[in-house]
């Protein structure tokens, strides 16, 4: 199975930390993810926010998503509408985060996708790829193991153990 | 091929209950699971998606209400009554508001053996790492996951052996190690991997040095960071807990990544410069930057060792403050306010004219306490000065010992405390 994700490019730069994409002070007032998305990024372009759309892909340099392991920075990043972050590498905990909530993360060469750019995601079982529509560039993913993409099919953790439960239950197994 | 483990493979294999390797995908049983009121709200709401009835371990799960300590919002009042709720119901332990940060909690009431699997929805758990467990930092959903099944997925990493070496050079504290060892790693230095530490020089670290250690070890990306079992290891452990702590040794011929060696003989204090903890340079080349707020606290720098050094500077300083500086003390917990109160440092803060807060994080994430003013520079003995993480974004953190804190708060100027009084 491959799933196909075409997007505009949102390009940022390199050690991107949690509170960056989400500031701890304004979980004071909120941790609902459809209000705190007005804030996504603030600290770095308050001007962000407001000029996401559906679809965006998010596009990192080094050591996306460092810092604090509040899953709120995902969820946050999801309900913007992204779908997937490319990055040339991922912090752990949010690689984790991202997938236990179905959140793509692809750790591939970004050094060629500009702001702007629109590219294509082909995440498949054995191979993942990013097409840059520009130059028509195709760079490989690093691959992932087989559970986490189990879990990303389910969309997540939530997904994953809700199948795990009724599978439990069911007659046939 | 040799099977011989380091630590990190060891805790995992006997934790999935099969014979794992770096790189290796298992699923573990977990011996405790942290939550805070910052990531526990969020934990509830995934175990009821989840579909969530009963938590497998009660006696495995603890929460902490140390981010809004106390509630800065009648919002996070909200937080911490959802936690309430559900660690009644659910039995689970629950510590209050003022009873301290869940990191320090977690290694002083013995909740945590050398040879444990600790998950927390936190990423400085690695804190717990310092007694010999293998403590992570996980995300929400991990620890709703790990409530409902007692169970956690993890990549078993590979291992950087960290050799500490030198007989330590003089004002050399724990914090300049391991401000010096992360900006050694680089941001992602240690990223999926776990620290190991080894060396002669380890035995000479008492439990708080490698508690700070262990701590900083996560802005260098580590999954986890492990200090093997000793005899103050043991010492430390001594009353605090009932459970046989299993002493888990590297094999010879284990793997390692790669190895760093730290010689204390050769290291200097240092700084971290804003707006990354990674960016460090030695203090004297700091020197003279003004400082307008100090605080003193934090799962880094908040233990009774930190404020007994930080007041001996004080002291030796004359004990005023500098014109304009505002100091801010917060005990990581309540044992620690206990301890400080009984030996009488507190008193002797207050005389000086800090502002004492309730045990917790305080200052540190802007979540609650002391939020630094427009363009103020604030010298911390916190982990992170990432831009806006005290809840101010034209405010500048700098990151040193409880020392070199102690010393800008009697100057007013980032200063050698070596040179004060």
């Amino acid at each position: 199975m491959t799933r196909e994700i075409v997007g505009r490019a949102r390009r940022l730069g390199d050690d991107i930390n949690t509170d960056y994409i989400v500031t701890s002070a304004r979980k004071r007032d909120s941790l609902d993810e459809t209000v705190l998305v007005r804030y996504l990024l603030e600290t770095l372009d308050p001007e962000f926010a407001a000029s996401v759309r559906p679809d965006d892909i998010l596009v990192a340099g080094r050591n996306f998503g460092c810092g604090s392991a509040m899953e709120i920075a995902v969820t946050v990043i999801l309900a913007a509408g992204i779908r997937a972050v490319v990055a040339q590498s991922f912090a752990r905990t949010f690689y984790r985060n991202a997938i236990n909530n179905g959140l793509i993360p692809i750790e591939c060469d970004t050094e060629n996708i500009a702001e702007g750019d629109t590219v294509t995601i082909r995440f498949g079982d054995d191979r993942i790829e990013v097409e840059n529509a520009r130059d028509g560039f195709v760079v490989v993913g690093r691959p992932m193991p087989p559970f986490m993409h189990d879990i990303l099919k389910a969309g997540g953790l939530v997904g994953y153990l809700r199948l795990a439960a009724s599978e439990m239950r069911s007659p046939t197994r | 091929m040799s099977n011989a483990k380091t630590i990190s493979e060891k805790i995992l294999s006997q934790h999935a209950g099969k014979d794992a390797s770096a790189g290796d995908v298992v699923v573990c049983d977990v011996d405790l699971v942290l939550g805070t009121d910052a990531s526990a709200p969020m934990a509830i709401d995934y175990f009821e998606r989840m579909n969530g009835e009963r938590v497998f371990h009660p006696d495995r799960v603890m929460f902490a209400l140390d981010h809004y300590a106390p509630p800065s919002s009648p919002k996070t009042a909200g937080f911490h009554d959802r936690v309430r709720a559900f660690a009644r119901q659910h039995r689970v332990e629950l510590n209050e508001v003022g009873a301290g940060i869940s990191h320090q909690i977690a290694v002083e009431t013995g909740r945590v053996v050398t040879g444990d699997l600790v998950i927390g929805a936190d990423s400085h758990t690695v804190t717990a790492g310092a007694l010999g467990a293998f403590a992570t930092g996980v995300g929400s959903s991990d620890i709703a996951a790990a409530m409902i099944t007692g169970k956690v997925w993890l990549r078993v990493p590979e291992t950087i052996r960290v050799e500490i070496t030198g007989q330590r050079a003089s004002g050399l504290t724990a914090k300049d190690i391991a401000l010096g060892l992360v900006a050694e790693l680089g941001p992602e230095g240690a990223n999926y991997q776990a620290l190991e530490f080894h060396g002669e020089a380890l035995g000479t670290l008492t439990v708080e040095e490698r508690l700070v250690i262990a701590n900083l070890a996560v802005e260098a990306g580590a999954k986890a960071a492990i200090v093997p079992h000793d005899e103050l290891t043991a010492a430390y452990l001594a009353g605090r807990t009932d459970r046989q702590p299993v002493s888990v040794e590297a094999d010879h011929g284990a793997r390692y990544a790669r190895t760093v060696t730290v010689d204390l003989s050769a290291s200097t204090p240092l700084v971290a410069l804003p707006h990354a903890p990674d960016n460090v340079v030695a203090l004297d080349r700091a020197v003279g930057t003004p400082i307008q707020m100090v605080f003193l606290g934090t799962c880094t720098g908040g233990r009774v060792s930190d404020f007994h050094a930080a007041l001996a500077v004080l002291e030796r300083g004359g004990g005023r403050l500098a014109p304009g500086v505002q100091l801010v003390v917060t005990p990581a917990s309540r044992e620690v306010y206990l301890h400080l109160v009984a030996d009488g440092t507190l008193a002797k803060f207050g005389a000086i004219g800090a502002v004492i807060t309730t045990p917790g994080c305080g200052a540190c994430c802007g979540t609650s306490g002391a939020i630094p003013g427009d363009g103020v520079n604030v010298l911390s003995t916190a982990n992170r000065n990432f831009n806006a993480r005290m809840g101010n974004a034209t405010a500048s953190i700098y990151l040193a010992s409880p020392e070199a804190c102690a010393a800008a708060a009697v100057t007013g100027r980032i200063t050698d405390p070596a040179s004060i009084g």
